[in-house]
């Protein structure tokens, strides 16, 4: 297939988003909206097409582009495989459901909301794709200005201390990973992903190089102890940047795990299997025990992510089939399920104005369209069997059994807390008494928040019960890579033997 | 012989074309306006001569000048970037009521001084073209002198330039003391790390070129002239002397040094580093914008100082490069600080910046695509900038430096963050004055374009600034 389909799927964001610059600000920005709404629509058509004419049973890097781009030593190189292409779909989905959302709950400089949003997601769309260390890093970074703006110029009363926080914990986190990729350009001549599994980079470097890239991807995750921004972010950001923030961003670093450091760096990454284990046990533990004391339903549902996050981590250094398939289900199942949450918490949020959870109470009386969504997802956050949550949360766990019964049963206790949190949440939120008098006052969902959350809702409980499609699309790169990972091992066993 | 005025071209023709302007100047009244257009069109002209010379390596009148294709390329860098400052400067001049016709002339003076300093293979050449540089730079200074800051910063410069030229001029004659000559190619056969005396040499005029590119610690001089200043000299500051000050440590790093290589490099490790984190911290407090571009500038020189203490040819092509990008934004940034202008008076402070979003939508924004530039994120063009610093670097396996380039890139982030905070997450307290001046939309315009769509081709400059230095 020669149409440049990965380009076209990352640029046509940015494209829209032109059109929107020039589109008139008449009308509450109808057609700023609308234009919005189209590309990012279309883009989910394209992602989806993507992955009807993806082929599950290849190893190999598909669609793949190469073009010359800094002349004789970066290649600006695209190419997905069975890893990549789920958080592709994944961030076409959102990103409308953040459109439809902010439509509600953003009052100022909706067209500057929307560009932002749109050039975001070309920034995703480009980290998922790209099969150069550069290319990767540049559009890594990038997506750090349209967050920063939307952080800071539509959120809450601590916006700018959140957004700068946000800001310099990641870029500090990155530039060591710049200098990581420099040097592997050195060492081994290429900054193409495909060429350094090639190469195989010696053993010597591994372990610094491998503390470079996790530097950054540590702090993206977020995993403990340098996960403090996430909650300011979350809490100071608008409903659409927290969706896009818990749904995508935090994705990007479990990506980097399985794309860059594991195949690039096996023997580090099992040389600091204790590390990721340890850091991943204290975030599901401690962050749960955290989220159980808030008040403040984003910051609950932040803290959450953390320790959600940490299955992801522990899952993927468990390098079994089971435990990588269900690091990256359970990201996916966490995109669409705090992505849910987030705007739930959005939606009584634009009509209440407040956050705090002693402010809500006896919501089922009032609004029950409300109360059932919300629930639903309550369940699928707290990972109930039947719902997308549940199933990530298992194969995670059937893989770090294989690995270590400590660790495994110490992550049990996370999902214990993750139901008590959760549910306590539903209960003072949904149930009981009501005191604040406004919330009698209230109309529930509306047509455009009750057609997304709907949405979300059949996903997360049709990928539940019926988790085929993804983990055929799935296994097949995993198996690989673990292959490749134990090929790489033995490699420089050898090599260490001789 | 009348081959070597041809290479001289360039040269001959600022001369003349100094000189009769000057007449012109002196003989029709309230003529700054015909100066300056005339100063413009001579610029271009000059451009337009370096252009068409050929590029091949020569040295004439007693191998004591020298043309090549890298002094061609940083003169042209000269030119057009004194073009731009002079160009969207105008306004501000006349507003200012510093429009006095010898105002362009220096700069055409100072740009004289910079061609000689660049092409000189000779220490009298290089020498002579230094301070015909240094004078006109005091006195652009000083230009507003009915301003109390700005005569403070002219005298506070000139008097701190001069002790360093006093100091580089030491340097000079000590090397010819050891070495008994005065041509760069005599005194590189003659160097070696053993004679200490050239050590010491080297030291002095190491000393008075920092000065001139205001790297830590020979820095206390750029916040005070920067603020001190009109900001069109600022402007005129930040860019020009600073490349020909570069290309010149370059010059001097491969001709007359290049057998002390690691004296030399060890020094400017030292300058690059101080320079980079000084530049990072100091800047955070300021409130004055213009005393916070010098603190950028500082920190820049820094950046471009580390590609030079590579001591190789792809950490100086890179050098080069990076002061290419550095001029764009730093074009740019003045030129958006001329639009802080509210009832017809010239703001500086950083918090008159505050809200401007909501007023001017399109300042904003190309200030937000200059800071984040200048801060380094990608995808824009400073970002490339450093990445190739950074690439020659550790290609020389200097990781120590690579990391605390990068790190201190994080504490200047902050404070460029700091002004894009004020810029758009601020209460509206100010609206600008509303103009329409092209040359300074233009400028602003032409700098963001580059910045954002470098991405797209950065191999243009790169291969460019790769081939001069064969």
């Amino acid at each position: 297939m020669n149409f440049p389909i990965l380009s076209s799927v990352i640029f046509l964001p940015l494209l829209g988003s032109f059109f929107i610059l020039l589109s008139r600000s008449q009308n509450n920005n109808q057609g700023a909206i609308y234009v919005s709404l189209f590309t990012s629509l279309a883009n989910l058509v394209l992602s989806l097409f993507l992955w009807y004419v993806f082929d599950n049973a290849e190893t190999e890097f598909q669609f793949v582009e190469e073009k010359n781009w800094i002349s004789g030593f970066i290649k600006f190189k695209l190419g997905v495989d069975g890893i990549s292409i789920l958080f592709i779909v994944l961030t076409a989905l959102i990103t409308p459901i953040c459109i439809i959302s902010c439509i509600n709950s953003i009052k100022t400089r909706i067209k500057e909301f929307l560009i932002l949003i749109l050039i975001l997601e070309t920034f995703m769309i480009g980290v998922f794709c790209s099969l150069d260390l550069v290319v990767f890093y540049i559009f890594f970074e990038a997506g750090l200005i349209p967050m920063f703006l939307i952080i800071g110029v539509w959120g809450g009363p601590k916006r700018v201390y959140s957004a700068f926080k946000f800001f310099l914990f990641t870029l500090l986190g990155s530039v060591l990973m710049l200098v990581a990729i420099i040097a592997i350009y050195w060492i081994t001549g290429t900054t193409d992903v495909v060429q350094i599994y090639e190469i195989k980079i010696p053993k010597e470097y591994q372990y610094l190089l491998w503390l470079a890239f996790f530097s950054s991807f540590a702090v993206k995750m977020p995993m403990w102890p340098v996960h403090t921004w996430l909650p300011d972010a979350h809490v100071e950001a608008p409903t659409a940047g927290s969706v896009i923030l818990a749904a995508i961003l935090l994705k990007m670093a479990g990506y980097g795990f399985l794309r860059f450091s594991i195949p690039m760096f096996p023997v580090a990454s099992e040389y600091f299997i204790p590390l990721i284990y340890s850091l991943s046990v204290i975030a599901i533990i401690y962050t749960s025990l955290i989220a159980l004391m808030q008040d403040d339903m984003k910051k609950l549902i932040a803290y959450s992510s953390v320790a959600h996050m940490g299955f992801v981590t522990l899952g993927i250094f468990t390098f079994t089939q089971q435990g990588m398939e269900g690091s990256i289900f359970q990201m996916l199942s966490h995109g669409v399920i705090s992505a849910a949450l987030f705007l739930c918490v959005g939606v009584v949020y634009d009509r209440v104005h407040s956050r705090l959870i002693s402010s809500y109470g006896g919501l089922a009386n009032y609004l029950p369209k409300y109360s059932l969504v919300f629930i639903i997802f309550v369940l699928g956050g707290l990972g109930l069997p039947g719902t997308s949550g549940f199933l990530g949360e298992f194969l995670i766990l059937v893989g770090v059994f294989k690995k270590s019964y400590i660790v495994a049963m110490l992550a049990s206790l996370g999902v214990i807390l993750g139901a008590a949190y959760m549910l306590w949440l539903a209960k003072r939120v949904i149930f009981g008494e009501t005191h604040n008098e406004i919330i009698k006052t209230i109309k529930d969902l509306n047509l455009s928040e009750g057609t997304i959350l709907t949405i979300l809702a059949i996903i997360m409980i049709f990928f539940g019960f019926y988790p085929q499609p993804l983990i055929d699309t799935i296994s097949t790169s995993v198996n690989h890579l673990i292959n490749n990972y134990q090929i790489d091992l033995i490699y420089h066993l050898k090599v260490n033997n001789l | 012989m009348i081959d070597n005025f041809n290479i001289l071209l360039p040269e001959i023709f600022l001369t003349l074309s100094i000189l009769t302007v000057l007449m012109i100047g002196v003989f029709t009244k309230n003529s700054f306006n015909l100066v300056s257009k005339l100063s413009l069109i001579i610029i271009l002209l000059s451009i337009f001569i370096l252009l068409n010379n050929e590029t091949s390596s020569i040295k004439v009148f007693s191998e004591s000048f020298i043309r090549n294709a890298f002094t061609t390329f940083i003169k042209i860098l000269i030119l057009i970037s004194s073009f731009f400052v002079l160009n969207s400067s105008q306004q501000f001049i006349k507003d200012n009521k510093i429009d006095k016709f010898e105002y362009p002339i220096i700069i055409l003076l100072s740009i004289l001084g910079m061609f000689f300093m660049v092409s000189s293979n000779d220490l009298i050449i290089f020498y002579l073209g230094l301070e015909l540089q240094s004078l006109s730079l005091y006195i652009l200074a000083a230009i507003d002198r009915d301003n109390l800051r700005s005569t403070e910063s002219g005298i506070k410069y000139f008097i701190l330039s001069a002790l360093s030229s006093g100091l580089l001029l030491y340097g000079c004659s000590l090397l010819y003391g050891f070495t008994g000559s005065t041509n760069f190619d005599i005194i590189a056969q003659e160097l070696n790390s053993e004679n200490t005396g050239a050590v010491f040499a080297m030291v002095f005029i190491l000393v008075g070129l920092a000065f001139k590119i205001s790297v830590v610690p020979f820095h206390m001089w750029t916040p005070d002239v920067y603020e001190g200043s009109p900001t069109s000299v600022t402007s005129f500051f930040a860019v020009a002397p600073k490349v020909a000050g570069l290309a010149v440590l370059i010059r001097f790093m491969q001709t007359p040094f290049e057998n002390i290589l690691i004296e030399w490099q060890t020094i400017i490790i030292f300058l690059a580093v101080a320079s980079m984190i000084l530049g990072a911290v100091a800047a955070i407090g300021q409130k004055n914008i213009k005393r916070l571009m010098a603190y950028s500038s500082i920190g820049h020189m820094g950046y471009a100082l580390a590609g030079v203490a590579t001591g190789n040819i792809s950490g100086y092509s890179s050098s080069i490069f990076y002061i290419c990008i550095y001029v764009v934004m730093n074009i740019g940034a003045f030129a958006c600080i001329y639009l802080m202008r509210v009832d017809n008076k010239y703001k500086e402070g950083i918090n008159d910046l505050s809200g401007i979003s909501k007023k001017h939508p399109l300042l904003a924004f190309s200030f937000l695509i200059i800071l984040f530039s200048l801060a380094g994120i990608p995808p824009l063009g400073g970002f490339f900038a450093k990445f190739y610093i950074f690439m020659s670097v550790i290609e020389n396996e200097m990781y120590t430096l690579a990391i605390i380039g990068l790190l201190s890139t994080v504490i200047s982030a902050f404070y460029y963050l700091k002004i894009i905070k004020i810029i758009y997450f601020d209460e509206t307290i100010n609206k600008f004055d509303e103009n329409r001046n092209i040359s300074i939309t233009s400028t602003i315009f032409i700098s963001c374009v580059i910045l954002v769509t470098f991405f797209l081709y950065p191999a243009l400059l790169n291969d460019l600034v790769n081939s001069i230095f064969i």
